[in-house]
This record gives structure tokens, C-alpha cells and sequence, in this order.
């Protein structure tokens, strides 16, 4: 569905249903160069068993009017005016990698409102190395095919996502592709990783949270390793989940991070 | 395991879309002839059916053995999918009945197989759905052709019969201006030799029973999606853009960014339509693709090596073969087919209609049926079989003479083929 958000058009996915706001909400943020596609099996079943769904589009991302957050809190602010803009006045946040740390800055800004946090493929810090942030900025095409390879544990994923049929790796370098082309007004792939790469509130953040925390990380990731969220999940004292696969853990083990999701916004 | 880059061609024909199986072990793909897959509760069947988890229901929707087959051609096309089909036939047309309906129009290139243009011409206009044939060649006759109701483009990348090189690029640059997308027929290259989606087409569909089995065994067809085309902006195709009521009101582009075509394909066309493939036959062409990168070489490498005899030889008039360059896209194919120009050509004798036939009768290796693609060399004369009702002019109409030859060049040592060629061609020579 369409929304005014701090003055601009916003898209948000609702599940294939219309949004309720008078249902446990649920938000779904995605990260680097992706949009709302990444969560849409999950966005279907919370909206289909119970719950208002909104699977946002970040601001310069798919449908969602530009410019891109110029950072982490920025990003958060926007998604606490969305749920305005929804009348939802509280909603688990469900993050992916960049989208995991906006969850977050955005449960400790208003605590109040965040009902749980799900960071989902995520680090603290989010390092980008020096080379493939050099890379996203001089050759974003190649930056694209890298993350691809780095990002899937294997090249047989089953059942795939959304479905069987799909080729996980040629579905994961087409989003990325078509959301550098949806703004070009500026190298978005090398803007996300930058975002990524320079927050540095996560563990004051995750001091001020009030709600829930569960984390959901891909056994093989080579994107956000395991280890690297050992930190952050003390600090936020949450439950961790590892699950097979990369750093996709939506597209490569969909029933799993469902089960885990399932259990964490009962 | 991936690494730092995706693996190269050979390796994913070997390995993409599959791994060991987790229950059993085994190594190769097991083929799961099963027509359907036992839910794990009500609620799990539900979830299915709403497309809230992914995985199998009913084999006329989807298979495992499939699934692997139509990663594994995705990955070598460098799309996000595919479905597996019946046949080509039914991959072209159900990717024209995904985006086009009554009153609908097409742009077609004129050089095509016989049984797409029968669709396209007849079949399909039955249905309300008009198509407007083009040379291939001319830019500006693709461009004048297209109206408000077109809906997609389409040629093949090596026409029949004259192998007309197919100017992806200049053809998918006119469609795009216009919200079209391209849908290529690439059943003579084969993504060893070219893919498409690199030049720009958007949609590309396989003859599998061809050189992707290549073995003659079995018949099924393979549609595959770029996930490049942007249906939104285009605006010209509301099946993807606007709810659909056969699926709850779904909006296929906002359920998948890059994936809107194949859902609705699998969700409407595969549902509705059923022109399903066994995953018997996936499997057979499976083991197909996992040789396809040598087979092509070698077909490629042979093919050269007769044409080069027929080219030279008295009793040929010519040879149509886009290295040649006699042939009118000789610097086309060089720039979009540098691996080479497939393995089906054909020639002229300088003789009649019953030259043509003695010819055919002399052959000993060369089969003489209606296919190409396999691994045994092939042949067909089609003055006296697919074209027989034709006279002479007739025939030049299409571009086919009284001595015209078809040649598909398998896998044999190429000097027995040779060989084969020269004593039939010296046996028509013989006939008055």
C-alpha cells in the first residue's frame, strides 16, 4: 500500500492482504539494494494468521520515493514516521542485514513502541572491508555478482524463494540490479554499504531496548559471520538462532526462519 | 559452495540446482515421480496453496526433478528462473498467453520454425491474438509493426531456415523503447554458444528435446525469465501489474520484483493450461545438459569441418552458414556468436528435386527425419517432405530450393561424415 512519509510516497507490502492497523503489526525492513521481495512468503503468513503486515520499501528502494537515509538513525526515524502514517502505534520489527540494524535503532529510539526486535542475517559492527566498499563505489556490477556468490551457501538451495523454479543467485543479482537502476541519482549499492559500515550506536542502542530480542543468523554466512553478532546478542540478550545457509536465510531456509519468527512475535 | 564468484558454465551445468540428496545420499538427481507431496498438517497445506512457504504440492505446478532442471537452465541463461514445459512448443506459448490475450498483438520475425509460425499465424489468431511477421534484418519494419495492443516481440536467434542471425541488441533496444519486452527462441545456440539476456532480451525459451537433451530421447521445452524487464514502468501489461482474481487478487509485480512473470506463468499458464513436464523426461535432460558445454564444441567443431567440404565442393551451389562470408549476417554472427553458429544449416545442390532425394537415399550415417539437435547426425530434404506441397516459386518464397538440404551435424568422427556426403553427393550427381 502507498503511504506519505515525512512528505514523500512510500510503499509498504501488506501480504496479499489489506493492512489492519488494529492487528499485531509487523514490519519487515530490508537491507542493502533490496526492497520488500525479500520477505514476501514470510509477509504472506503473518498477514494471513493474525497479524497487519508492512513490508516496507526503504526510501529510494523499489517503490518507495528517494532519497536514501543518509544513516542508520535516519532510516529509523522514517520507519517510526511510517507506523505513523500506518496508525500503528506498536509493531515488532523484523530486520535483514542493513534493514536488522535499522530494526534496531529504531526499537531504541522509541522502546515504547517496539513490541519485539528480529534481526535477522545481521553483525554488529556491520563491517564493510575497504574492497568491497571500494568495489560497490567503482564497479557496482561487479560488486553485485561478489555479494551474490558471498551471500549463498550453496547452489542448490530447496525449495527456493519465492518458489521452485528459481535460480536463488540470478533472482538475488536481478534485485540488486534493479534497485541501482530504480535511483540513479546516486550509487544506492555503495550508499547502503556505507550505512552499514559507519553505524556505530548499535550497542548504546541495544542498552535502551525494552522488548524481545531474537536473532536469526545463517549458519554459512560470509556476509555477517556468525561471530561477528556474538557482541550485539549479549548485549541485547537475545535469543539466537542459527539456521542453515548464507546470508539470505529468508531465501535459503524460509520454513526455519518461519518457525523461529513464529515462536519469537507469539 | 559459492565463493568469491559464481562458478563458471561447466560447473554449473554439472552442478546448478542440485545437490546430494539429504534422505538418500545420492549423488545424481533422483527423479521424483510422484504426482503429488504429502502436507505436514492442514495449516501446512494451507500456507502452500497461499503461497506463504514454498514447495511442492502437485507435479502439474511443480517437481523436485524439475525444479533442479529449471535452476540449472536459469543459471546458464543468467536469469532467475525457469519452467519446464511439455515442449517448446508449449514454452512459446505459454509465455504469449502470459502476457497476451484476446485482442492482443505480437511482432514476429519471419524467419522461424515452422510449427511457431503455425501458432502464431493460425492457432493463436483463433484466439483474438494477431501477429505481424518482419524480416528479421529490418529494424525499421520491426518498428513500424509495433501498435498499441503489442504486447512482446519475437524471433529466434538463428532463424529458420536461412539461419538469419538475430540483432538482439538493435531488436530488444526497440522493444524496450516501447515497454515491450523480447522473447527469443534459442533452441539452435544453446547458452554455450550465446545468451541472450547478455544482448538485452528479456525472455528466452528452449526446445529441450534439441541439442539441451541432445541425445533424440525426449520432447519438452524450458522457459526462461531475465528478470530484467521492468513490467511496471512499462505499463503495457496489467497480468502483471493489476490483482489477478484467479489467485486472491494477487499483484504478481509486487509479490516478486524480478520474478512477476514466472508466478504468474506457473500460478495461471502451468495451473491452467497443464503443459506440464515429466520429471522422467527432466531427468533425461539433466543428463543432457551436464555434457551440453563438450557436445557443443564438438558439434560446432564438426559442423565447421563440413561445411568447409560443402562450400568447396562442384556439385554445392552454397552454403548457408552465417561463418561463411557469403552468408549476409557473416559479421553479425562474429560479434554475437563468436563460439560459433550451432550445427543445423543447410545447402543447395546444383540439381533438381530428385537430385535432392538421390542425395538423401545415398546417405548412410545422416538419418533422414524431421528433427535437429541430436547427437547423430541428421538430415531432411524439405522440397520432398516438409515443404513437398509446394511448387518451385513457392518454395523460393520461403527460401528454399528444389535442392535445398538440411543438415543437423551430431557427434560422429567428422571424417566418416565427410565421407558419407561425398558418396551421396557423387550418387546425385550420377542421377539425371
Amino acid at each position: 500500500m502507498k503511504l506519505h512519509v515525512q512528505g514523500r510516497e512510500a510503499y509498504a507490502y501488506t501480504g496479499g492482504k489489506g493492512f489492519d492497523p488494529s492487528l499485531p503489526c509487523v514490519v519487515f525492513i530490508h537491507g542493502a539494494l533490496h526492497d520488500h521481495s525479500v520477505w514476501t512468503l514470510l509477509a504472506r503468513w503473518f498477514a494471513h494468521h493474525g497479524h497487519g503486515v508492512l513490508a516496507v520499501d526503504l526510501p529510494a528502494h523499489g517503490r518507495s520515493a528517494g532519497p536514501p537515509p543518509a544513516d542508520v538513525q535516519a532510516a529509523a526515524d522514517w520507519v517510526l514516521a511510517l507506523l505513523d502514517a500506518a496508525q500503528v502505534p506498536r509493531a515488532a520489527l523484523v530486520g535483514h542485514s542493513m534493514g536488522s540494524l535499522i530494526a534496531l535503532e529504531a526499537a531504541a529510539r522509541a522502546p515504547e513502541r517496539a513490541t519485539h526486535l528480529a534481526m535477522v542475517g545481521t553483525a554488529y559492527p556491520m563491517v564493510v572491508s575497504d574492497a568491497l566498499l571500494a568495489l560497490s563505489r567503482d564497479a557496482p556490477l561487479q560488486a553485485i555478482d561478489k555479494v551474490t556468490a558471498l551471500s549463498h551457501a550453496t547452489l542448490a538451495t530447496k525449495p527456493s524463494y519465492p518458489g521452485p523454479g528459481t535460480w536463488l543467485h540470478g533472482g538475488s543479482r536481478a534485485l540488486m540490479r534493479h534497485m541501482l537502476q530504480g535511483w540513479p541519482e546516486c550509487n544506492l549499492f555503495h550508499h547502503d554499504f556505507s550505512v552499514c559500515n559507519a553505524y556505530a550506536h548499535g550497542l548504546q542502542a541495544a542498552a535502551l531496548l525494552q522488548c524481545p530480542a531474537t536473532l536469526i543468523l545463517g549458519a554459512q554466512d560470509q556476509m555477517t559471520r556468525p561471530q561477528a553478532a556474538q557482541g550485539l546478542a549479549q548485549a541485547l540478550r537475545a535469543q539466537v538462532h542459527t539456521v542453515p545457509g548464507g546470508h539470505m536465510p529468508m531465501a535459503e531456509a524460509p520454513d526455519q526462519v518461519l518457525g523461529v519468527l513464529r515462536a519469537a512475535l507469539a | 559452495m559459492a565463493g568469491f564468484s559464481d562458478p563458471g558454465f561447466d560447473t554449473l551445468a554439472l552442478h546448478a540446482g542440485a545437490a546430494p540428496d539429504p534422505s538418500t545420499g545420492a549423488r545424481a538427481v533422483p527423479i521424483h515421480l510422484s504426482t503429488s507431496f504429502v502436507f505436514e498438517s492442514t495449516e501446512h497445506a494451507a500456507s502452500l496453496f497461499n503461497m506463504e512457504r514454498a514447495g511442492h504440492v502437485y507435479s502439474r505446478i511443480s517437481n523436485p526433478t524439475n525444479a533442479v532442471l529449471e535452476e540449472r537452465i536459469a543459471a546458464l541463461e543468467g536469469g532467475v528462473g525457469a519452467i519446464a514445459t511439455a515442449s517448446g512448443q508449449a514454452a512459446l506459448h505459454l509465455a504469449i498467453a502470459t502476457l497476451a490475450g484476446a485482442g492482443s498483438h505480437v511482432v514476429a520475425a519471419s524467419a522461424l520454425y515452422g510449427g511457431s509460425y503455425n501458432l502464431l499465424h493460425d492457432t493463436l489468431a483463433r484466439f483474438g491474438i494477431h501477429t505481424t511477421f518482419v524480416k528479421p534484418r529490418d529494424i525499421d519494419a520491426w518498428r513500424t509493426a509495433i501498435r498499441p495492443e503489442t504486447r512482446l516481440l519475437f524471433g529466434e536467434t538463428l532463424g529458420n531456415p536461412g539461419l538469419d542471425v538475430l540483432d538482439i541488441p538493435s531488436v530488444s533496444a526497440l522493444a524496450h523503447e516501447h515497454g515491450l519486452p523480447l522473447l527469443v527462441d534459442a533452441t539452435f545456440t544453446t547458452p554455450w554458444l550465446q545468451r541472450p539476456f547478455e544482448h538485452g532480451a528479456d525472455l528466452v525459451f528452449h526446445s529441450a528435446t534439441k541439442f539441451l537433451g541432445g541425445h533424440g530421447t525426449v520432447i519438452g521445452g524450458l522457459l526462461v525469465d531475465s528478470g530484467r524487464f521492468d513490467w511496471e514502468r512499462s505499463g503495457r501489461h496489467p497480468e502483471l501489474t493489476q490483482p489477478y482474481a484467479g489467485f486472491h487478487g494477487m499483484v504478481f509485480s509486487e509479490e516478486s520484483s524480478v520474478g512477476a512473470f514466472l508466478l504468474r506463468a506457473r500460478r495461471e499458464g502451468l495451473r491452467d493450461f497443464g503443459a506440464c513436464m515429466s520429471p522422467h523426461t527432466a531427468w533425461l535432460l539433466l543428463q543432457g545438459i551436464e555434457t551440453l558445454p563438450l557436445r557443443m564444441q564438438r558439434h560446432v567443431a564438426n559442423t565447421r569441418q563440413v561445411v568447409t567440404f560443402l562450400a568447396a565442393h562442384a556439385f554445392v551451389a552454397g552454403v548457408g552458414y552465417p561463418e561463411l562470408e557469403s552468408h549476409p549476417d557473416h559479421a553479425l554472427a562474429a560479434r554475437l556468436l563468436p563460439r560459433g553458429c550451432g550445427a543445423v544449416f543447410s545447402f543447395d545442390l546444383k540439381g533438381s528435386r530428385r537430385q535432392g532425394q538421390a542425395f538423401i537415399e545415398a546417405l548412410r550415417l545422416f538419418s533422414h527425419l524431421a528433427n535437429v539437435g541430436d547427437c547423430r547426425s541428421l538430415v531432411i530434404h524439405p522440397a520432398s517432405t516438409t515443404h513437398f506441397r509446394m511448387d518451385d516459386a513457392a518454395l523460393a518464397q520461403a527460401g528454399i530450393g528444389p535442392g535445398t538440404i538440411r543438415l543437423s551435424i551430431g557427434l560422429e568422427d567428422p571424417d566418416d561424415l565427410i565421407d558419407d556426403l561425398k558418396r551421396a553427393l557423387k550418387a546425385a550427381e550420377k542421377t539425371a
